[in-house]
């Protein structure tokens, strides 16, 4: 039940906006249907939890420890961004960069999206899983061009036609997979079905389950920004409205890469051999050094963060690739703390950059003493995104090192290294911004400064102790990974 | 060999001469013509595997290919074209003949890709995965050498038809949901497209894809 409201919700929600998304009060009625999502996402999470796995609607969903947990995320981040948005799409339409239409389009598209992200995690069938992704595309890509400029223009172009790409690739890495499932499980609807391919795993034709490993990698790798596929992401994410950059790093990025290990996990099965773990490992290594580099020649602010969130992409996949119960449940942590870090992040920045009426960073100087919230703000989701401690982040990428350290000791040094460089070329930017002299004007509506801390008081928690219950759900979800 | 399987090699030989014919195009109108009968190809081809296996499902496949790719989006590309008065354009191709050679490579290199999957799909039109391969390499191909905008969306379409032929070759075609989906996603697609065309001649002008190269990490 919960399920199908949750799926419900945000296709009610996106035609009620599509025809009065303009209407004052359009951006609370937006996070009032994520808000109820939220609740539905809890309640399914505490139904899987207690009571183990579980299909529903003749096996077409399906729901166990690793998805139901991307699910919450999904809802909790969709909501927070929906309040968030608020404050911030209004300066937006006061300042006369979006109209009516624009308004009506953003939250319809917001709905929307929310609703493909579900869809792709609770969806059993590999197939749907592809057309949800696809899906997400759709629905962002105009919200990347909202304010018609000649950059979002560019940047929704670039964003389409890359993503397109590499989901196509994805489409004939789920039809080769298909193909291999046919001789196990027999043509027909079931043969693409996850918890019936999870079950005969051992028995695909190992051949053709690696090629079809390879297409899926850099498929969805495209939508998850791993280097050399990453070229849209710093520009979707610069140049749309700030609540869209805060949801496709903190959704998008993270089912992307749900997609992949699922993937991961059935050519394990298949081959016995750690080809797809290594895959990862590399795609992860190369695209955290070369995002450490790129971060040190930022000037937009958006931009750095994206090129932030690319870095933490790779790092993700890279204990993916590494798999076993340490770096696996590392991970997991990492995901939620980054998703949550993140979106605080341009939360922050979303409103700063309003302020000083640029998203160069050169322009953005003394946050905290014209407006101490989000000043602070942005400086401790800042601290926090770089691994400072004794925030969550931390403790995954010590996880993740000391994992990488005795397994994989050549790699070590690397990721070292490459956080190293990151942490000196971001932090050195953001002190900038916050002390200084300030510039910039305040803003008519009050900026809601209230998910930022909450995202990170979350974080925080999660560095200095986990709680037992979410350690044993992280636990549980790794253990599926192997 | 069944008159179906050949009947499938024909089309299939038919398929990949359209994709070579589309990279060679300069003329929108005609790749717009190229584009619908290489959908009407993929329509047939599916239709022949479904009458020569007898899986119903594939004959709705064909009938909504026939439809959606022969019919649909080329009148629908047809009428964005008119109203964006570029119909008469001709799109200066530099290097035909490189592009043809390096077309010609890609199709090599597919079917050695193709080789050793093809021997795994048990069905009668494995032998054409490798030309499917080649359609799509040869659709990158154009998206990658083409200028214009609404080219560039041709090759991603023909590319989806690359994809859907290797679905019908390799397995008889996905599960019937998957496959409705896809085609809303394409369809839903061609629309945002349709919709980025006017905005990119609203703001540049021109459809040329020479001013969306503006972005980058260059400092």
């Amino acid at each position: 039940m919960s399920l199908l409201l949750l799926l419900v919700l945000p296709l009610a929600g996106a035609a009620l906006l599509a025809l009065r998304g303009e209407r004052p009060e359009a951006a609370a009625v937006n996070a009032i249907f994520a808000g109820a999502g939220l609740a539905c996402a809890a309640g399914l999470a505490l139904k899987v939890v207690a009571g183990g796995p579980l299909v529903a609607f003749g096996e077409q969903f399906h729901l166990d420890a690793f998805n139901v947990f991307l699910v919450v995320l999904t809802a909790f981040v969709g909501f927070t961004t929906a309040l968030f948005s608020r404050p911030y799409m209004r300066t937006e339409a006061d300042r006369e960069r979006i109209g009516a239409r624009g308004l009506r389009l953003y939250h319809a598209m917001y709905q929307l999206f929310l609703f493909t992200m579900q869809l792709a995690l609770t969806t059993n069938n590999l197939g749907i899983l592809w057309v949800a992704m696809e899906g997400a595309t759709l629905a962002t890509v105009l919200l990347v061009s909202l304010y018609r400029t000649p950059a979002s223009l560019e940047a929704a172009w670039k964003y389409f036609l890359l993503c397109g790409v590499g989901i196509a690739q994805a489409l004939f890495g789920t039809i080769l997979l298909y193909l291999a499932a046919e001789k196990a499980l027999g043509a027909g609807g079931t043969a693409l079905l996850w918890t019936h391919l999870a079950a005969v795993k051992s028995g695909l034709e190992p051949g053709v389950l690696a090629i079809a490993f390879v297409f899926l990698l850099t498929g969805y790798g495209t939508k998850v920004g791993l280097v050399p596929l990453h070229n849209w992401l710093p520009d979707a994410h610069a140049e749309g409205p700030t609540p869209i950059s805060a949801v496709l790093s903190g959704l998008l990025l993270n089912v992307a890469l749900y997609a992949v290990v699922r993937g991961k996990v059935l050519v394990d099965g298949a081959l016995g051999t750690p080809l797809a773990g290594r895959l990862m490992m590399g795609f992860g290594l190369l695209t955290v050094v070369v995002a450490a580099l790129f971060l040190v020649r930022q000037r937009d602010v958006k931009r750095l963060f994206a090129w932030s969130s690319i870095e933490h992409m790779g790092l993700i996949t890279f204990a993916f690739g590494m798999g076993g119960a340490v770096a696996s449940f590392a991970a997991l942590l990492h995901m939620t703390v980054h998703s949550l870090t993140k979106s605080a992040i341009f939360f922050a920045a979303g409103h700063a950059a309003q302020k000083a009426g640029t998203q160069a960073m050169d322009g953005i100087r003394g946050l905290v003493s014209r407006s101490p919230a989000v000043g602070w703000g942005l400086l401790l989701g800042t601290l926090a995104i770089l691994g400072v401690p004794p925030f969550g982040v931390f403790t995954a990428e010590f996880m993740i090192l000391t994992t990488a350290m005795g397994r994989q000791p050549w790699a070590a040094p690397v990721l070292l290294l490459a956080l190293g460089v990151a942490f000196a070329a971001v932090f050195g930017r953001v002190q900038a911004m916050v002390f200084g002299e300030p510039t910039g004007e305040p803003l008519k509506h009050r900026p809601l400064t209230a998910p930022v801390f909450v995202h990170l008081a979350i974080v925080l928690l999660l560095g200095l102790w986990i709680p037992p219950w979410i350690a044993a759900w992280y636990r549980q979800a790794a253990s599926m990974l192997g | 060999m069944s008159l179906a399987a050949q009947l499938i090699d024909l089309l299939a030989a038919l398929l990949l001469l359209m994709a070579f014919a589309m990279l060679a195009q300069r003329r929108l109108m005609a790749l717009i013509g190229l584009f619908a009968f290489q959908g009407a190809l993929l329509a047939a081809s599916t239709a022949v595997v479904a009458w020569s296996t007898g899986q119903a499902h594939l004959w709705w496949s064909a009938g909504l290919t026939a439809l959606l790719k022969a019919v649909v989006l080329p009148l629908v590309l047809r009428r964005l074209a008119v109203r964006l008065a570029v119909a008469r354009d001709v799109e200066p191709l530099v290097n035909v003949p490189t592009t043809l050679l390096v077309g010609i490579a890609l199709v090599v290199v597919a079917f050695d890709l193709a080789l050793p999957m093809a021997e795994l799909a048990g069905t009668i039109t494995r032998g054409t995965l490798g030309i499917a391969m080649a359609c799509v390499l040869l659709s990158l191909l154009m998206m990658i050498t083409r200028r214009r905008a609404i080219a560039q969306v041709i090759g991603f379409l023909s590319l989806e038809n690359g994809l859907f032929f290797a679905a019908t070759g390799a397995t008889y075609g996905m599960p019937m949901v998957v496959e409705l989906g896809i085609a809303l996603d394409v369809l839903v697609g061609v629309l945002v497209f349709g919709i980025f065309f006017f905005r990119i001649r609203e703001t540049f002008d021109s459809l040329d894809v020479e001013h969306l190269e503006k972005l980058g990490d260059r400092g």
